[in-house]
């Protein structure tokens, strides 16, 4: 299968179902093409809650729904509207990734617990490898158990080493020593995976401060990338989470995981309206290969059931 | 958890205190708000239009209408329709005389299955048993270790039989080693799959049929939204699961995923896990639950921890003030105090009435630090002023943030947040004397028994 097939099955399995209902809404806006207005009623409120199941969320489907709601004259189709509004609303938030300067490039790998960082962090270590990078990862969990074992297969599989501390060791030493190692074997990627902690926790938190306190004074201008791991199954939690991340540990972008199962993450479409936060990568399975960088058209496309 | 969603309903309900006569138009905007809220709490859209519909229903009501406390009787049927999606279950794990009991985990990827098995092998070791874990997961990286791990810090015994890759014969191969090492208990821990991955799936049943459990707990995510109703639909489907284990409930998640899974699959939730330490589950209690979202505090939770702490006559003061209402900032220093001697501060707010405010305040802060600058700005109060919090102008404020090394803002802070607790604790005070006014009047038993 290629990544595109992959990406494909994955995404279409999820968007089969909105494009079903979408489909259904069309059609019932056609049936009844006798009285406009009302019409029009009913399919805008049945886009919003289309966009509702899709976790999209009470307020940016409202927006969306009132943008579509403003633009829709006469013939022109729901759905390319609907689809160029998602668009906007993605594009408006895409931000091209910072350069490093010198020194290596730093990807911190924050989130909630669970969501796919360790998974994220292997993958990512085998894309860049293949890309020409030459990366070190950083075992900076020393909480939960058995965590460094798990990232350390990951790196294994991605024939990248790991720089690990014992259980309990505190994570801000251990991102020391892994950019110091970088640095000595003259590496240019440190990919940092870091313990799942929930926003609330304002311990855990802080630690994520020290974490990248330390980063930016070993490498100036670092970390470069700080991505926050999104489950595709989670509702409207996500945005207070990605809120809270950006205010404590400057996340910069957004990993979509598990989007190979039947939850379509709509939620990254309010999290890209309101905080601008751009969607960098998709998580589509559980093996090396099953990340892909995020594409807005692609998504959307999939989402609709376009023609690819 | 539940404090966003009960924030929400306060303020929902908050809007109506002021109406004497309710009419259809103003029953009309208080539901409009409410199934916003509870769209924000992840509730299952489908779930929330037919709650919705019952609500209107019964609140529209003439009888409900003209009556002498129409707010009190909608903020009613609002609870006892949510107790009603709940069911009538109290949790747990399911009756059964055999031994060894059987228990198997299921969900999602990353769900919390494993330490979620951690989790009940502490509690039923507590409890006498002598449970036995067994690791399914042959996929993920470091699963079998991390509940080996999981499973040392309980004190329970794993079954791991080295070189074993067949997910089945190892479950069978636990149940085997327990019935002749004599453990009472199976747990069974397996892979975190997609409802739709049917050779997954299929594997499930497999060893669903390999072992009988008595038990098939499916642990949902309490952060996950729409799609939680159709995956934990498909476990049960196919499986026939028999109650859902509420993980990650310590966050600001709204938990609407979980009335949404017991509403739709009919599955009830078993147990919550609040935390990721071992002791962090408990079993689950619709009553209690409904009661936290309502933002009217968790009173008997509250209690068991309490017992241990609190002087009896400390807790009939205490729940005389709440019933006239009449709090003061002394018996809020005097509460804080006795809830720093109670544990972890942010899970213990949560539960008190009118709290939910509060709990906002301290988790900007949730430390001992945040604690000690509350006391100090109390400190610095004139007895007066701490009985009379509403004497303190401008020029007091001022005076008492420099009293107490702090800054205007965080007095004006904390008297916001009172200012709240106090509101809300009248708002508690008069149900109390109503349902005191409706029960025939027996002789108290036990602090806040009046509020069962
Ligand atoms: N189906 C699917 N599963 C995934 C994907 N990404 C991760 N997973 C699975 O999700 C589970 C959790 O992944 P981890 O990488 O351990 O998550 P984490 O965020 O590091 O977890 P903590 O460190 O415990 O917070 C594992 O079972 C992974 O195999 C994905 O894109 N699709
Ligand atoms: N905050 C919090 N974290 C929890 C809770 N339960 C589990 N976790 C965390 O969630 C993450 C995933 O937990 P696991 O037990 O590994 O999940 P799993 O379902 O076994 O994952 P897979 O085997 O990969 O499907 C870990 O970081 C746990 O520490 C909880 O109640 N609260
Ligand atoms: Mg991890
Ligand atoms: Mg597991």
């Amino acid at each position: 299968m290629s990544v595109f097939d992959r990406l494909k099955a994955g995404l279409s399995r999820t968007a089969r179902q909105i494009a079903d209902q979408f489909d259904a809404l069309v059609r019932g806006s056609e049936d009844r093409s006798g009285d406009e207005a009302s019409v029009r009623t009913d399919t805008l409120d049945g886009l919003e809650d289309l966009l509702l199941m899709a976790d999209v969320g009470v307020s940016a489907s409202r927006n969306i729904v009132a943008a579509v709601g403003a633009r829709a004259r006469g013939t022109a189709s729901l759905r390319t509207l609907v689809r160029e509004e998602l668009l906007r609303v993605l594009a408006a938030a895409d931000r091209p990734p910072v350069e490093p300067a010198s020194g290596p490039r730093v990807v911190l790998v924050v989130g909630v617990n669970g969501t796919g960082k360790t998974t994220t962090v292997g993958k990512l270590a085998n894309q860049w490898k293949q890309a020409g990078y030459t990366p070190l990862i950083c075992a900076a969990d020393t909480f939960r158990a058995a965590a460094v074992d798990q990232l350390q297969v990951w790196a294994d599989r991605a024939g990248v080493d790991l720089v690990r501390a014992r259980e309990g060791a505190d994570p801000a030493a251990v991102v020391f020593d892994a950019i110091t190692a970088a640095k000595a074997r003259g590496r240019d990627l440190v990919l940092i995976d870091t313990a799942g902690r929930l926003h609330t926790r304002t311990n855990l938190m802080q630690e994520l401060e020290k974490i990248r306190r330390v980063i930016a004074r070993e490498v100036p201008g670092a970390p470069h990338e700080t991505l926050l791991v999104l489950d595709a199954t989670v509702g409207q939690n996500a945005l207070t989470q990605a809120r809270e991340f950006m205010a404590v540990a400057g996340v910069t972008g957004i990993v979509l995981t598990k989007l190979d199962g039947t939850a379509r993450g709509g939620i990254v479409v309010a999290i890209a309206h309101d905080l601008q936060l751009p969607i960098r990568f998709v998580g589509v399975g559980e093996s090396l290969e099953d990340l892909l960088p995020f594409d807005a058209n692609r998504y959307v496309d999939a989402l609709f059931r376009e023609p690819w | 958890m539940f404090d966003q969603l009960s924030q929400r309903f306060q303020d929902v309900f908050q809007s109506l205190r002021g109406e004497i006569r309710l009419s259809e138009a103003t029953v009309e905007r208080v539901l409009r708000d409410i199934r916003t809220a509870l769209l924000e709490a992840d509730v299952n859209l489908n779930v929330v239009s037919a709650f919705i519909t019952r609500v209107r229903d019964k609140a529209t009501d003439q009888a409900v209408l003209k009556s002498l406390s129409p707010t009190q009787q909608v903020v009613k049927i609002v609870r006892d329709e949510l107790i009603a999606l709940f069911g009538e279950a109290t949790g747990g794990l399911t009756p059964t005389t055999d031994r060894p009991r059987v228990i198997l985990m299921l969900g999602l990827q990353g769900s919390g299955k494993t330490t979620t098995t951690g989790k009940l092998a502490q509690w039923l070791r507590r409890q006498g048993r002598h449970p036995l874990v067994v690791s399914t997961d042959v996929r993920r990286p470091a699963a079998i270790q991390q509940l080996s791990v999981v499973a040392a810090k309980a004190g329970v015994r794993v079954h791991d039989p080295v070189g074993e890759s067949n997910p089945v014969t190892r479950a069978a191969g636990a149940l085997a080693a327990a019935r002749s090492l004599g453990n009472d208990v199976v747990i069974v821990d397996t892979a975190g799959r997609l409802h739709i991955d049917d050779e997954l799936m299929a594997e499930l049943v497999a060893i669903r049929h390999a072992v009988g459990p008595h038990d098939l707990l499916y642990v949902a995510d309490a952060m996950t939204g729409q799609d939680a109703v159709r995956s934990a639909g498909e476990f049960h489907r196919q499986l026939g699961v028999t109650g859902v284990v509420l993980s990650k409930a310590d966050g600001d998640a709204r938990g609407g995923a979980a009335l949404s899974v017991v509403s739709v699959v009919g599955v009830p939730i078993a147990f919550v896990g609040s935390g990721e330490r071992l002791d962090d589950l408990e079993p689950f209690h619709a009553d209690r639950f409904v009661s936290r979202m309502l933002g009217m505090g968790d009173v008997l939770s509250l209690i068991e921890r309490a017992e241990a702490v609190v002087e009896p006559a400390d807790a009939e003061r205490l729940e005389e003030k709440i019933r006239r209402g009449g709090l003061t900032l002394e018996d809020f220093r005097d509460q804080l105090r006795m809830l720093k001697r109670m544990g972890p501060l942010e899970s213990i707010l949560g539960m008190l009435p009118g709290m939910g405010g509060m709990k906002q305040l301290a988790e900007q802060k949730p430390d001992e630090r945040q604690l000690r600058r509350i006391e100090a700005m109390i400190g610095s109060m004139t007895p007066d002023e701490r009985r009379h919090a509403d004497i303190i102008d401008g020029s007091r404020r001022k005076r008492i943030a420099r009293g107490s090394g702090t800054a205007v803002e965080d007095v004006n802070r904390l008297l916001k947040q009172f200012g709240e607790m106090q509101r809300m604790m009248k708002m508690v005070g008069q149900m109390t004397g109503q349902t005191m006014a409706a029960a025939p009047k027996k002789k108290k038993k036990s602090p806040f028994s009046l509020m069962r």
